[in-house]
């Protein structure tokens, strides 16, 4: 609790063990422009970052989780259903906190008008939920699987079908915006954002895994992600 | 257990219907008697501004308090209608917000921190998000001991975390890369 910040060099503690991605990482073009070039600085443990928003107090819908009944249809492709459990670093659940999702549709068009991808919109999916995990710390989205996209970083690049997800957790320093991909995809090996984590134990813990436990008969898949974040009181060894 | 955390990934620029729906900018009524504006722009190293962002803001409230049961402190009141969270996006050029100026909270050693604003921000091509913290203008002497702020030796990189007083606003740019980039921590 004592130590003086102090600054470290261009990587950082997270970065230099592959198990977060750096800032700069030059693959993906667009960290070119926007990767801090100055050494961080180290930040001491205060009250500022130990507490943080209690965000899911905030308004979810009883139908937030489910992205396939937010239109007078459904939405085209494959439904499938997608939960786990929010952990601390220590295993301890997150409870009553929000998960906000977003994703492409099964044709692999996000209804975004910056999304110029000539695959069809689907009036039947916007491509948005959230919900609050429960007392143990789970949660359960009914979506359908987003489909691959093409993107301009690199000749013939394609993003790997993900879902975005983004997790308060317990604290400021809990936060946490990531990306689930989905097992065996033949598109990992050439995506910057996904290869930009080196550890291959981490790039494993963004991919969730079919789970024939949460498969409806005749209706959905499942997919299993779990999400492990730091808690309040993490400490820098708990991290290396 | 050995679990190692979930790693981080980009935002993307396609968060806008998911995150950004209901408008969480105003943390308190514009006409509020205290209310303190907040804006700025972030440059990337081109010198062009970054529209597909978004900022997000925690803060302690005027006493000092942060609404989270880990700040305990009873004898400090908390105000049920402000919660020190906000987040704005960048598509106009700039993020803004309306809140109240926190009071000083206990640093480390039981120094005071200077009232200051804890910042994130997310944008296509940051892997993660950055870091970074607002202090205000109207404490020079507050900020010249904050714990913090007095640990960057660089008097230039230091004064990145300074908002300017634009009368009707407090102005907090944000630079990414380059000579004047603002400072930004690592947790």
């Amino acid at each position: 609790m004592s130590q003086q910040p102090t600054t470290e060099n261009a990587g950082s503690r997270r970065e230099d063990s592959g198990r977060q991605p750096p800032y700069l990482y030059p693959d993906y073009v667009s960290t070119r422009l926007r990767a801090p070039e100055k050494p961080l600085i180290i930040l001491p443990k205060t009250l500022s970052d130990t507490t943080g928003p209690a965000y899911g107090r905030g308004p979810v819908g009883e139908l937030d989780h489910d992205l396939t009944r937010q239109h007078a249809g459904e939405p085209l492709g494959e439904r499938i259903i997608v939960h786990g459990r929010v952990l601390d670093g220590d295993g301890r659940p997150v409870r009553g906190n929000l998960i906000e999702i977003w994703q492409a549709n099964s044709a692999g068009r996000y209804t975004h008008q910056k999304d110029q991808h000539p695959a069809p919109l689907d009036p039947n999916f916007s491509g948005a939920g959230r919900c609050l995990t429960d007392g143990e710390g789970r949660y359960r989205f009914i979506t359908v699987k987003p489909g691959a996209y093409p993107w301009k970083n690199h000749p013939n690049a394609w993003r790997p079908a993900h879902i975005h997800l983004s997790l308060f957790g317990e604290a400021f320093r809990s936060r946490l915006i990531t990306q689930m991909y989905f097992p065996g995809d033949p598109l990992f090996g050439q995506d910057p954002i996904f290869q930009s984590v080196r550890d291959p134990e981490a790039q494993r813990r963004m991919i969730s895994t079919f789970d024939l436990e949460a498969t409806e008969p005749e209706w959905a898949l499942g997919y299993r992600f779990d999400v492990v974040l730091e808690g309040r009181g993490a400490t820098p060894m708990e991290r290396a | 257990m050995g679990a190692g955390y979930t790693p981080s990934q980009t935002i993307g620029p396609f968060f806008h219907d998911a995150l950004l729906d209901r408008d969480r900018s105003e943390l308190v009524a514009r006409d509020h008697r205290s209310a303190t504006q907040i804006r700025g722009a972030i440059y990337d190293g081109a010198g062009e501004v970054v529209t597909d962002a978004m900022v997000e803001i925690w803060q302690a409230n005027p006493a000092g308090r942060y609404d989270d049961p880990e700040d305990d402190r009873g004898d400090l009141p908390l105000d049920e209608d402000f919660t020190g969270f906000g987040r704005s996006g960048t598509e106009t050029g700039e993020f803004s917000f309306v809140t109240l100026k926190p009071g000083p909270v206990p640093g480390p050693d039981g120094r005071p921190q200077a009232p200051h604003v804890m910042v994130s921000i997310f944008a296509r091509g940051l892997l993660r998000r950055l870091v970074t913290r607002l202090y205000f203008p109207d404490e020079p002497d507050a900020n010249a001991a904050d714990p913090i702020l007095s640990s960057i030796e660089d008097p230039a990189l230091r004064d990145t975390l300074i908002a300017r007083d634009e009368g009707d606003a407090l102005r907090f740019d944000v630079r990414l890369q380059g000579e004047n980039q603002t400072a930004f921590f690592e947790l």
